[in-house]
């Protein structure tokens, strides 16, 4: 059950993203950037957290959920430390993915051949 | 109906044609990375990783692959395919990391790779960090 959950919540955030791609002008970056936001403020008011519940790796693997993982790690930080963790919670939150993008990114363009444009 | 007018009406006609082929594979292949990091972290666990470590192993398993397979040329033929359910995904945040990273080798590794890592993945992490310091600020006045 899990699976199903995980696999239609997963692929309707997708299917969101490509009606909106194919019916307005919004290009592709635009949509990420949006969908990390949307993570955010969703989770803030309470909206993202049951999503996250029923469908797991449906709504954390989507770009919402890079944003929901961004929005509770500042409310872990607020809580311990006070305002500071209003700056330090959401890198926290989302090191190892940023770091692993970079990372993998960067030895990606060592060992692979570059593409000319 | 002249030429211009014409054009128009069958590129709107087009359009509205493919929107639905679209979302159905948007769908399918955006829900089977979904599925497959649901898969992963069931994998995790049973190998005994603590929850708070799958949270973070299943995006990394998952960006790995995505930059594997952007190296390959694979992920552009999936992701032509898939639209925005290769996008949506971690997977797509991966590949905009890594492929302005192949394209701009040849512009050096400071300027080019170094710099132009960042032109899809940097305004991602900044509206990502600046609206949860909005979110920080506000939690943090409202508790």
């Amino acid at each position: 059950m899990e699976y199903i959950n995980a696999f239609w919540v997963g692929g309707m955030l997708c299917v969101i993203a490509q009606i909106l791609i194919d019916r307005t002008k919004l290009t592709p970056a635009r949509i990420l950037v949006g969908y990390v936001s949307t993570g955010v403020l969703l989770t803030a008011l309470g909206i993202y957290e049951p999503i996250i519940k029923y469908a797991d790796c449906g709504a954390s693997v989507p770009l919402t959920g890079f944003g929901y993982s961004i929005a509770k790690g500042i409310e872990r930080a607020v809580n311990e430390k006070g305002l500071i963790g209003a700056l330090t919670g959401g890198f926290t939150a989302c090191a190892a993915g940023i770091s692993a993008a970079l990372i993998f990114g960067y030895i990606a363009a060592l060992v692979f051949k570059g593409r000319p444009k | 109906m002249n030429k211009k007018e014409y054009s128009r009406y069958a590129e709107k006609r087009a359009k509205k044609s493919r929107l639905p082929l679209d979302c159905f594979n948007a769908f399918w292949v955006g829900g089977i990375i979904c599925t497959i990091g649901q898969i992963l972290k069931k994998f995790y666990l049973m190998l005994g990783a603590s929850e708070e470590n799958v949270k973070m192993l299943v995006p990394i398993s998952l960006i790995f692959a995505a930059v594997l397979l952007s190296g390959m040329g694979i992920f552009d033929k999936i992701a032509k395919l898939a639209g925005a359910g290769t996008l949506v995904p971690i997977t797509g945040f991966a590949n905009a990391v890594v492929s302005p990273a192949l394209d701009t080798k040849a512009e050096g590794w400071v300027l080019g790779v170094g710099a132009k890592i960042f032109t899809i993945s940097g305004p991602v992490i900044l509206y990502g960090i600046l609206s949860g310091a909005v979110y920080g600020i506000i939690y943090w006045m409202v508790h």
